[in-house]
């Protein structure tokens, strides 16, 4: 594998525990995070003049069943200056909740209210938490895996 | 090039405030997007947008189809620009499985997406300048993305659902007599661009129309997610063919449009020159075409040609699978976006080892233009907001999918 990107290497460095693990695959590299830390470590990344992952791309929201965590949320980051891409993964029970990052950037407004919709994963500290996509009045979230394509 | 003037706040009518709904069917939506507009007056006091109803559910549906069941969906996202969309999603499957396409099928992708942008920005242009009371400009763009759409369904069959490209190359080659017809396009388009140019580019009534109007600086842009052209306008460089080339964009030599304030005037001049830049493109890629495949050679993935399906038993067995059950993809994650005409459009692939993605999440980049219209309608005019959407270029397909 050679040396470790310098996004793993400060995050161990300043998180330690947080990072639980690191997929890299075809060129692209994952950090596994807590999901307890993850509003830290997202302002820690767009801030420090080293990460500056200055742009959040996207946020998506993943329903497992039949595992030991229920949901995967995955964040997308970008560093315009670095030009680098990097891939956020928290894993969550059953009570799928997790920290907001809108107060880290604005973008993650309707991305979390997207997830929250389609794959009912609930943020905390989110500023407007409503669907989105589906109707206001729509029972359910249609992307988990126990709800069916036909209805 | 600005010359910035204060805005002149107009008077408040005694503070009483109207709501009222913008869309979901208006004119100068372009598509279903709803706006909630609180006015005072003309003064925009709040704007919240509504956006869903043109939702398909496609993200659901892609997991219970074959990879290449998908590609047809992608064509009704951005639908003005199909092709580019097309190649974005087999380039993230192509990245998921680990195949490489031929020289020539990689040059002919760019072709696809250049046309695809400038027939993009021809239908913003037009709409953009009728929304704002240019009737004539729209005339005139939809004569040259005719020619474009002609060219289109000299290619792909068809003019708007596309599905060119496929997994591992693309449906067929390019056909004959197309390339002539191509470069005469390109002979002549960029003194169109002139002329569209004359009519809007110092055309005093367009200036108070776009001027100072939606502004969003460099910041706030990058804050609230913004790519693209709109993202360009205020002044961040930021174009995935550069930071991340695919298809070969990084042998080709053009140049990345920026504006100075961010606003609907910036926006339109950034987008007018990316026609040109594309000409530029599409001039470099015709000339230095590689001959040779345009398919990959992996039978598993990519369809034999027919004259081998009825003559070969192998071919006939791999034909079968790949249509009826389709390829697996190895467990694992990517993601693979493209500067598509409104900006980043990227793919993320989840594959748990199955013919089918077990999740497919598309980042469509108008979804996100459409969170910064509040940002820059909001105390401004109502007539100004119909100039921020249009500017923004939004189109709902994508931002519902």
């Amino acid at each position: 594998m050679g040396t470790e990107p310098l996004e793993v290497v400060k995050v161990r460095e300043k998180f330690g525990e947080a990072l639980k693990e690191v997929v890299y695959f075809r060129g692209e590299e994952t950090l596994l995070l807590e999901p307890s830390g993850i509003r830290s470590i997202c302002a820690f990344l767009k801030s420090d003049p080293e990460m500056s992952f200055d742009m959040l791309l996207d946020i998506t929201g993943i329903h497992f069943q039949e595992r030991e965590y229920s949901y995967e949320v995955i964040y997308l980051l970008l560093s315009l200056a670095r030009k680098r891409r990097l891939r956020l993964r928290v894993r969550l029970g059953e009570e799928g909740e997790i920290d907001s990052v809108v107060p880290v950037w604005r973008t993650a407004d309707w991305h979390e209210r997207e997830a929250f919709d389609l794959v009912g994963i609930r943020f905390k500290g989110h500023p407007d938490l409503r669907r989105i996509l589906m109707p206001d009045d729509f029972v359910g979230h249609p992307l988990r895996k126990d709800f069916p394509l036909e209805q | 090039m600005h010359h910035p003037e204060e805005k002149i706040a107009p008077d408040p009518v005694m503070g009483e405030t109207v709501t009222i709904n913008m869309g979901p069917s208006h004119p100068s939506t372009h598509g279903v997007l709803r706006l909630v507009v609180e006015l005072d007056g003309e003064v925009v006091r709040k704007v919240v947008p509504h956006v869903g109803y043109l939702h398909r559910g496609m993200e659901k549906i892609a997991e219970s189809m074959t990879y290449h069941q998908f590609i047809p969906y992608t064509d009704r996202l951005d639908y003005l620009a199909p092709l580019s969309n097309n190649v974005a999603f087999v380039l993230a499957v192509e990245k998921l499985i680990g195949l490489e396409v031929p020289p020539r099928c990689r040059a002919i992708r760019v072709i696809c997406c250049e046309i695809a942008r400038i027939s993009a920005h021809l239908l913003w242009l037009g709409t953009g300048a009728l929304d704002l009371g240019a009737a004539t400009v729209f005339f005139h763009t939809f004569r040259e993305r005719e020619i474009l759409y002609n060219l289109i369904e000299m290619i792909t069959g068809t003019r708007m659902t596309t599905s060119y490209p496929r997994v591992g190359g693309l449906a067929r080659d390019f056909p004959d007599g197309l390339i002539p017809q191509l470069e005469e396009f390109l002979k002549t388009f960029p003194g169109k661009v002139d002329e569209y140019e004359t009519l809007l580019t110092r055309n005093r009534i367009w200036l108070k129309r776009t001027q100072n109007v939606g502004k969003i600086s460099g910041a706030d842009a990058v804050d609230l997610g913004l790519t693209g052209p709109n993202l360009r306008a205020s002044g961040v460089e930021y174009d995935v063919r550069k930071a991340f080339p695919y298809s070969g964009y990084e042998q080709y030599d053009f140049e990345v449009p920026l504006g100075a304030v961010g606003d609907a005037y910036d926006r339109y001049l950034v987008r007018v020159e990316e026609m040109r830049q594309s000409v530029r493109i599409l001039r470099q890629a015709v000339a230095s075409l590689p001959a040779g495949p345009v398919n990959a050679d992996d039978p598993k993935v990519v369809l034999a040609p027919k004259k081998k399906v009825v003559t070969s038993m192998e071919e006939l067995i791999h034909q079968f699978i790949i249509v009826t059950e389709g390829f697996p993809a190895p467990t694992g994650e990517v993601y693979h976006s493209v500067e598509a005409p409104k900006g980043e459009l990227g793919f993320y692939v989840k594959s748990e080892g199955s013919k089918s993605p077990y999740r497919l999440k598309i980042r469509s980049p108008s979804f996100v233009s459409l969170q910064a219209v509040p940002l820059m309608a909001e105390g401004g005019m109502v007539s100004d907001l119909i100039a921020v959407v249009a500017s923004l270029d939004p189109v709902m397909g994508e931002v519902d999918r």
